[in-house]
């Protein structure tokens, strides 16, 4: 009889935590990485049926032989992740992010190679500087948008290609930056380079620290202050947040402008990344395309649904499976493209895998109710029996 | 003279796919549904017809036939490929910018993977001539001749063709005015019977075939029948957007501004032809920059009285009023 009275009580505390928010949206993450994980063993199958499961297995549980790289290779995509996050809160889509991470890397190469200043400092200015580089770039749309209406998707798309060919020229002009011979930007000076956190052969850096710090304190500003109020405000009803007296323009091009500063970073933390082999750094090849890893933030600001700390554990996920990704492709004989597609179905599903997600626990309530009744009849049935 | 009539037979290949894809983005968003996916479905269309043209260029068919089939096939790959968008913003009443973007990231992956595996390289080379050097007898009219019917593709009859019967089923028929109907106030074209998610599937379908057809076209124009992984439709997918906002979703204004903008392109890589940009001695990549920094101009000067169809990027509710 107790346990019968104790049981609802705890049912019902479970389903309120399975119902909240926060975990409905991390279920439905779950089923769409699931769905693109399906797809992605499929096309294995189809490619190269002998090896697929080998190959898959190493796909998913690759990445942890290779803990190092899997934060490096994070720390670029959470930065974009968080730009693209961001403006999300307020209802922009900043898919610009590639021109700001363009720029911003430009920015902090030039700090690197261009300013001599004592070790310990450099390497600060130089991100300081990639930062700025990101925040100009996203502050032109910004301001597009609020004074002229101009759509922020179109703009921010055109100041991709604009600032790809702006910082490809600038690179190739540069005779102390740019070696024509090789194709590629010259070694950056030791002091402009992020002290390493000296993980055996790997580059993984004090910035993925950084990184995860500004998540933090974006979740922070989003949450509790009033800025981060009036920014989701206007991104769950425009028109309101403007009659209740919030500033949209204002709102809108701040948001730009961080957004722009977020990226700009992921720029600088990549090109000022320390190498494992001494002597050299990271380099940048001006072959006019697109920087990779601005689209690769859209894919983990959408994965952690625009939420500073689901956009840690998802820019980590994502670039564990594209470690696992690498060491397939190198083993196996898998191309590394698998890869990309797995994240574009996941992408593709998470946009409406809330409702898939919704729609399944209906189903399955309903389910459940339609036992439930048929037991509850059945015993109506036995007492009128009985009472009869 | 010369100069002008090199510029003008170059751009019309290069404004054609410009001009079907924002026509195509045109029937989506007039129905309600953001297509941000048009770069996607254009590489997608470009790759089932490049694929197609590689079939079947040893069987002696000649290359405009075989140009035909090829545009017929993309045509059918693009309905396929928008159906997945189609799918998501209506029925699952998803995000549709989100869906969008995933379906541009996509099809770069896929066509590397494809490409990769069966031909070990990032793209489809094939080898067939579509290039038209005269068109008989038009070709002698003494300047339109030069202007129109020299040193051109087929595709861009094809593509004004597509304009002329874009226009007529948007304007001139029933189907065109429900469309249009479902993209301002949906629920007002439900009222009268409608049904809103058969005609925001038919947008989001015709600009799909149209994109695919876009696609293809670019491969044929621009990139001389080849098509990559890596460099895609280079933006043009983004640009027909640009182009069709510019075109303030209407097909004539369209027309002009996909001009306008090859123009401003096919003028970036012909400079050393034109003696008072040559002799400005700028780098050429100002030049390769124009056509963006022309967008942004552009709508910085349109965008403030632009109006978008009304219900765009909203999913249809039945329940909503």
């Amino acid at each position: 009889m107790q346990n019968n009275q104790v049981s609802p009580k705890f049912k019902d505390k479970i389903t309120g935590i399975t119902k909240s928010k926060a975990i409905s949206t991390f279920t439905a993450a779950l089923l769409a990485i699931a769905l693109g994980l399906i797809f992605g063993f499929i096309v294995m199958i189809v490619a190269k049926p002998e090896n697929s499961w080998y190959g898959f297995t190493t796909m998913l549980f690759g990445g942890f032989r290779r803990l190092g790289d899997v934060f490096y290779y994070a720390t670029p995509i959470l930065m974009t992740g968080l730009s693209v996050g961001f403006a999300f809160k307020m209802g922009l889509f900043n898919i610009g992010a590639s021109g700001q991470y363009t720029m911003g890397l430009f920015f902090a190469l030039y700090a690197g190679f261009m300013w001599e200043l004592p070790t310990g400092i450099h390497w600060i200015v130089c991100i300081l500087a990639g930062m700025v580089g990101g925040m100009i770039w996203g502050f032109i749309p910004g301001i597009c948008k609020a004074l002229f209406n101009v759509n922020e998707v179109i703009t921010s798309i055109m100041f991709n290609y604009i600032g790809m060919y702006l910082v490809d020229m600038w690179v190739q002009d540069n005779a102390t930056i740019y070696i024509s011979s090789k194709t590629r930007t010259a070694y950056l000076p030791a002091s402009a380079q992020i002290p390493s956190l000296g993980v055996t052969n790997s580059n993984v850096n004090f910035s993925i620290i950084i990184a995860i710090t500004l998540a933090v304190i974006l979740y922070i500003v989003l949450n509790k202050t009033t800025f981060g109020y009036e920014l989701r405000a206007t991104g769950f009803n425009k028109h309101a947040s403007k009659y209740a007296g919030m500033n949209d323009k204002r709102n809108t091009i701040l948001t730009m402008l961080i957004a722009g500063a977020f990226a700009g970073l992921g720029g600088a933390f990549a090109i000022l990344a320390p190498s494992t082999i001494a002597g050299s750094s990271m380099t940048y090849e001006p072959i006019n395309v697109i920087a990779a890893n601005g689209f690769n933030g859209i894919a983990v600001a959408l994965l952690g649904s625009s939420n500073p700390i689901g956009i840690i554990f998802s820019a980590i996920f994502i670039s564990h499976i594209q470690r696992g990704g690498t060491i397939v492709s190198s083993l196996f004989g898998y191309k590394p493209e698998i890869i990309d597609v797995v994240i574009a179905v996941i992408i593709y599903f998470s946009a409406f895998a809330m409702l898939m997600n919704s729609n399944i626990a209906r189903m399955v309530r309903k389910r459940r109710l339609a036992k439930e009744e048929s037991g509850s009849v059945n015993s109506n049935r036995k007492q009128n029996r009985k009472g009869a | 003279m010369d100069t002008i009539y090199y510029l003008v037979q170059n751009m019309l290949p290069i404004a054609v796919p410009l001009l079907l894809v924002a026509l195509g983005g045109m029937f989506s968003e007039r129905s309600g549904v953001i297509n941000i996916g048009l770069e996607g479905i254009m590489l997608f269309g470009a790759f089932f017809g490049c694929l197609t043209v590689y079939g079947i260029q040893r069987s002696g068919m000649g290359p405009q036939t075989i140009l035909i089939i090829a545009m017929l096939i993309s045509a059918v790959a693009g309905i396929l490929f928008s159906m997945l968008l189609s799918f998501a913003a209506v029925n699952m009443k998803a995000d549709q910018t989100i869906t969008g973007t995933a379906l541009n990231m996509l099809v770069p992956a896929i066509v590397l993977l494809f490409s990769k595996m069966k031909f070990n390289s990032d793209g489809i080379t094939t080898d067939v001539n579509f290039y038209i050097q005269q068109v008989p007898g038009l070709s002698s009219i003494p300047v339109l001749g030069d202007l129109f019917f020299k040193k051109t593709y087929v595709t861009v009859y094809i593509g004004f063709l597509f304009l002329a019967i874009a226009t007529i089923i948007f304007y001139k028929t029933k189907f065109g005015l429900r469309l249009r109907a479902c993209g301002e106030h949906p629920q007002a074209a439900d009222s009268v019977g409608i049904n809103v998610y058969v005609m925001r599937h038919a947008g989001v379908a015709l600009s799909g075939f149209l994109g695919g057809i876009g696609g293809f076209f670019y491969s044929v124009g621009v990139m001389d029948g080849n098509t990559n992984g890596h460099t895609g439709v280079a933006g043009f997918g983004f640009l027909a957007l640009a182009v069709m906002i510019f075109g303030q979703w209407k097909p004539l204004k369209i027309m002009f501004a996909a001009l306008f903008f090859a123009f401003l392109r096919i003028l970036a890589y012909s400079v050393a032809l034109i003696p008072f940009l040559h002799n400005l001695n700028l780098n050429q990549t100002y030049f390769k920059m124009l056509p963006y920094v022309a967008t942004m101009i552009v709508l910085i000067f349109t965008s403030q009285k632009s109006r978008a169809p009304k219900a765009e990027g909203i999913p249809y509710d039945k329940g909503r009023r």
